[in-house]
């Protein structure tokens, strides 16, 4: 890792401050506060509506934050003057958005390009590399998710569990600071979980800073380094998922949370 | 009553029908060609530009589509030279005239085309880096080219079946030989059975050919 032990703290590499957001006069952020340092996994857990998957994709831009501000590498991420509300340029925001990277819960795989040529647009076009040094870094990466052998393969021609493990190889092939997980598992067949869920520990193990949002409960407290439950637009219980967990603490909200999940496990 | 039929004098002169049917299909395909630069630029244009390039495209689209081809094919053919000083055969005239009939209405197919990329294929272009160009080269257009690919083969087809407007000003396509042969031989049955037959097989043949096309690079969703 690159920090240097000479400084005792480094700053986080994402840093959110007092993010809100509106839909009309609907509020679905109301001032979240949350740092993720560098290698750290943190996962936001919360019911439907609460705001977590706009909280994710207000750090690379899809969503406009209409107050406070999210920080990459102290780095505003949409404005480049948040007190003026003045927007980045496209270019300087694609450029921005280039330094994370994205898993969706719909895969959004392109469908006119093979595996490895979903890999590879954003390595030639935004990374500027050659097609052979792209098609190489492809073949690598997808290997590495266990699709080695599935390179030339259109996306209708893969399962639900291949696309998404090519999602998550073409976020990572671009070297992001940050990977952005969206609910990756929620479209999946449940015997497809695994394969995807896998890979991601595998990255985690490796030390790849991450923002996951998950209802895949047991898998948020394997893989996550901290615990971020959020409700109604505002974080409601946040820790370390052995304090949480084991621990048993949080707000009664967030325990009520927990034993739907437990109740329902049961069950089945 | 008793009409005898005869075909031999049809015959004779297939020549003109065969001749007549390649060139029918020769202007559909410049038209289609045409048309699709045509109707590109101006969705690129219109989903881009402001709102004056919107409405500019706006009336080309509905002017076009409001009147009839038959009067768009003497407007240009007749009409045009007369007002401003330029010249040219029946044959170009016709193709000036069917592309941009044809441009209008591809306009409309590749914007509802663009529009009903997926939200989420944009996102993953954003995500990934891409510039709002490049997410349009790469993204979007061949995604809303695979999406509209059923509408062009029905264009196509549509297209082939105009070309018989430009009978009207003596373009030797297909319709304009059958009425040759018409006036030289007087066995009209028998040259529009024949004629029609020759428009039905082709356009028939062509749909099938196209549908394959679309299977080749439906995107499967």
């Amino acid at each position: 890792m690159e920090t240097s032990s000479s400084i005792p703290k480094p700053a986080p590499l994402l840093q959110i401050a007092g993010v809100k957001k509106q839909y009309g006069s609907v509020p679905v952020l109301r001032g979240v506060d949350l740092n993720v340092r560098r290698g750290q996994v943190v996962t936001i857990l919360g019911p439907s509506g609460s705001g977590k998957t706009t909280l994710l994709r207000c750090v690379n831009f899809l969503e406009v934050y209409d107050g406070g501000s999210v920080q990459i590498d102290g780095q505003e991420v949409g404005y480049r003057d948040v007190v003026q509300k003045k927007f980045r340029s496209e270019r300087d925001l694609a450029r921005i958005r280039a330094e994370t990277g994205m898993v969706f819960q719909m895969f959004n795989l392109f469908p006119h390009l093979t595996a490895a040529e979903n890999v590879m647009l954003g390595l030639t076009k935004v990374r500027g590399k050659s097609k052979g040094e792209a098609r190489d870094l492809a073949s690598h990466w997808l290997g590495r998710v266990g699709l080695g052998d599935k390179l030339d393969r259109l996306p209708s021609q893969l399962s639900g569990g291949q696309q998404q493990r090519v999602g998550i190889a073409r976020a990572v092939a671009m070297g992001p600071k940050i990977l952005l997980l969206d609910e990756i598992t929620s479209a999946l067949d449940p015997e497809l979980v695994g394969e995807v869920l896998d890979v991601v520990l595998d990255l985690a193990d490796e030390g790849m800073t991450m923002l996951v949002v998950t209802h895949e409960i047991a898998f948020a407290r394997e893989v996550s380094s901290e615990i971020v439950f959020m409700a109604d637009g505002v974080i409601d219980t946040q820790g370390p998922p052995e304090d949480l967990f084991e621990g048993a603490r949080g707000s009664e909200r967030f325990r009520a949370f927990l034993s739907r999940f437990e109740t329902h496990h049961r069950r089945r | 009553m008793g009409y005898a039929l005869n075909f031999n004098l049809i015959w004779r002169h297939f020549d003109r029908l065969w001749g007549g049917l390649i060139l029918s299909l020769e202007l559909a395909v410049l038209a289609i060609g045409i048309g699709v630069v045509i109707g590109l630029v101006l969705a690129i244009a219109h989903v881009s530009g402001g709102r004056l390039t919107r409405a500019a495209i706006g009336a080309y689209v509905e002017v076009i589509r409001n009147v009839p081809l038959i009067l768009l094919v003497y407007l240009v053919f007749y009409g045009l030279p007369q007002a401003v000083d330029i010249a040219y055969d029946a044959t170009t005239s016709f193709v000036a005239t069917l592309s941009l009939y044809a441009g209008a209405y591809l306009v409309e197919v590749f914007r509802s085309g663009l529009a009903a990329v997926p939200a989420g294929l944009i996102d993953a272009g954003k995500a990934i880096g891409l510039t709002p160009w490049q997410r349009l080269i790469h993204v979007r257009l061949p995604t809303m080219l695979r999406i509209t690919l059923p509408a062009l083969s029905n264009t196509f087809v549509s297209l082939f079946k105009d070309t018989s407007i430009a009978s009207v000003i003596a373009v030797p396509e297909l319709t304009y030989g059958a009425q040759w042969i018409n006036t030289n031989t007087f066995r009209i049955v028998e040259v529009y059975l024949i004629v029609t037959g020759m428009y039905l097989v082709t356009g028939y043949a062509i749909l099938l050919g196209l549908r394959a096309i679309e299977r080749r690079f439906s995107i499967g969703r």
